[in-house]
């Protein structure tokens, strides 16, 4: 369970987070939607502790990132927007490194590690170094090296970028997945379709603010159109983000 | 296992599989040093060896004017040869050395007992001729001595009249301090090697991985950022130091091929140098893993860290270059200066002097000391925001 209240964050003049607060609950996939530019990369980035807010509380299974913040990162789980692999390692080793770093014991490091390869579908590729990776290889082994440790959270940032539609349709069945297990999944997009696709709860985000904030019918009710994507555009004032 | 350890065990296990880091942290580095040192070495000893045991040839114009002269000369060992159409520029195209000149009028102003004049053709800039000219100069002065004693003798003084001061050298240099401008060279490519081990590794840990974008999943581990800095710090540390040890072998072995004792030299660096030079220069590691990692935390690619890095591995040169040009007589505040006191060290070590193992305990303990804060710097300075983002 995270939950974010009143978080700011400025790089200079540019008000880059600008008030975002909401609750991402177990057992739901919550869905940041914006743009580009609208500030969920910096809220991710507030969450997993890379930076410190300017003002605002987060609390990730009742712990807070301004006290505990290596306790925070030990639940959670983060595909980052830079997912950077080590090419002179294979992918495994890859994903075993991450899981040495939580601190892992070697016998359940190496049966997570096969049962993120099987879901992953990462069999054929697990023992090859990373180099010369396709795109979706990189991005399912970087899920895999982000879940390892098991975590009860799991921070996706645009995690289809750049992906075919078969490695999309492996990672959304992955997400329903993790849903299934009972985890708390955050993931932003910049694509509409795609988190009405998949979201128990939506929360939308623009300049830096949420704009509106609930589940796919709540939205449609809120904006009154009966169709999302009309509602989407209606709460951020621009077409950017439907043409996918 | 600690999250140090783990991210020490992988950046080693990833260098290892890159061959530019083998090469440059096994091959070149280690290899760089001792083969200038033996190139250079050999080089000198050619040269002197040939100047010292050659015999010395002399072209002379007018030899017809002093018979009595050359035959003084023939039997000193000079080897008078025809003179050249030109000595001038005989000597300026450096086809002779020397050329003496005997004038005309040698034999009346002999006969006479004037002072009889001789020239000497030579480039005092030919650093090769000196040698040349100096042992044509004593040549010449034993034959004017010896005749200026027989003259005086004819007279009935003594010669020791005109000799009121005989000056007799008493050389105090040893074989092994006559060594000590080559010597000088050892302890700067001893740090250099230590440096550029290092270097691959301190950008490859660092702005190499914010390069590939991996920094910022590495950072959303539990593991604190001074702990990840560590590993990488001790990883690079280690590459400087397997770099620094394969030198020494390198250099043990060069030292024996190269025949020092030719020269009256001796340099000494056996099981125990080697030794005693790793305990020396080891802790240069520490220091220049930081200080590189420091530097390549600024650089934004890899490539802009490598041409940072050029300047820091040469910079440890300085010292060593104003000491090898300007030896310094040692004092011991001087030991607690590192780079200063590296440079005493290591060339006390291989000249074969005692070791003063409380100036060799004062360097390490200093140069550690500095190599630990300037890492709590780099560590510091990961923690800064701007750093852990991805371009």
């Amino acid at each position: 369970m995270i939950e974010i209240q009143s978080l700011y964050k400025a790089f200079g003049a540019v008000k880059a987070v600008n008030g975002v607060s909401f609750t991402a609950s177990d057992g739901q996939i919550t869905g940041l939607l914006g743009p580009n530019g609208a500030g969920k990369t910096t809220t991710l980035r507030m969450l997993y502790t890379l930076m410190k807010p300017d003002a605002g509380a987060i609390r990730v299974d009742g712990l807070d990132v301004a006290t505990d913040p290596s306790g925070v990162r030990r639940r959670l789980g983060v595909l980052p927007d830079a997912r950077g692999l080590y090419k002179r390692l294979t992918a495994r080793e890859n994903i075993e490194y991450f899981g040495r770093l939580q601190g892992m014991d070697e016998a359940s490091l190496q049966r997570r590690t096969d049962g993120l390869i099987e879901a992953l579908n990462l069999d054929e590729i697990a023992a090859r170094r990373t180099e010369g990776f396709s795109n979706g290889q990189r991005v399912k082994t970087a899920i895999a090296r982000a879940l390892v440790h098991d975590p009860r959270n799991v921070i996706l940032d645009e995690p289809t970028n750049g992906l075919d539609v078969m490695s999309t349709r492996t990672l959304r069945e992955f997400m329903r997945q993790l849903r299934a297990e009972g985890r708390c999944v955050v993931f932003s997009s910049h694509i509409m379709q795609e988190v009405a696709a998949l979201c128990d709860r939506i929360v939308v985000i623009a300049k830096g603010q949420v704009v509106a904030n609930g589940t796919p019918d709540e939205l449609r009710q809120q904006t009154g159109e009966s169709n999302l994507e009309e509602a989407f555009i209606k709460v951020i004032g621009s077409e950017e983000g439907l043409l996918q | 296992m600690s999250a140090w350890r783990v991210v020490c065990a992988k950046e080693i296990l990833e260098n290892l599989r890159d061959r530019r880091t083998m090469i440059s942290v096994f091959v070149i580095g280690p290899l760089m040093g001792p083969v200038l040192f033996a190139l250079l070495i050999s080089l000198i000893l050619s040269t002197q060896l040939e100047q010292a045991e050659k015999p010395l040839e002399v072209p002379v114009v007018g030899a017809e004017h002093a018979p009595q002269l050359i035959r003084h000369l023939k039997a000193v060992g000079v080897v008078v040869k025809d003179a050249p159409e030109s000595p001038e520029e005989a000597v300026r195209k450096r086809d002779a050395d020397v050329v003496l000149r005997i004038p005309e009028g040698f034999a009346e102003s002999w006969r006479e007992g004037e002072s009889a004049k001789l020239e000497l053709v030579l480039d005092s800039s030919q650093q090769k001729a000196r040698a040349s000219v100096t042992r044509l100069k004593s040549a010449l002065q034993s034959y004017a001595e010896l005749t200026a004693s027989q003259r005086l003798l004819l007279r009935g003084v003594s010669p020791e009249v005109v000799r009121p001061l005989l000056i007799a050298e008493v050389d105090q240099s040893t074989p092994q301090s006559r060594a000590i401008m080559i010597l000088s060279m050892l302890p700067y490519l001893l740090i250099l090697t230590v440096f550029a081990g290092g270097s691959y590794l301190a950008i490859d840990t660092t702005a190499g991985e914010r390069e590939r974008q991996s920094l910022e999943p590495l950072l959303a581990n539990p593991a604190s950022r001074a702990e990840l800095m560590s590993g990488k710090l001790v990883a690079t540390t280690l590459f400087a130091w397997a770099s620094l040890a394969l030198s020494l072998v390198l250099f043990s072995l060069s030292s024996s091929i190269i025949p020092m004792d030719k020269l009256g030299m001796e340099i000494k660096l056996g099981v125990m140098e080697c030794l005693k030079l790793f305990l020396i220069a080891a802790p240069l590691g520490i220091v220049g893993a930081a200080v590189m990692t420091i530097v390549a935390a600024f650089a934004k690619s890899f490539r802009e860290a490598q041409t940072y890095m050029t300047f820091v591995i040469l910079a440890p040169a300085l010292p060593s270059m104003v000491m090898a040009i300007n030896p310094l007589k040692p004092a011991d505040w001087m030991y607690s200066v590192p780079l200063v006191s590296h440079q005493l060290l290591i060339e006390q070590t291989v000249r074969g002097e005692v070791t003063a193992w409380a100036q060799v305990a004062l360097s390490v303990g200093v140069t550690v000391a500095l190599g630990l804060v300037l890492a709590a710097v780099a560590a510091r300075l990961y923690h800064r925001e701007s750093l852990a983002i991805s371009a």
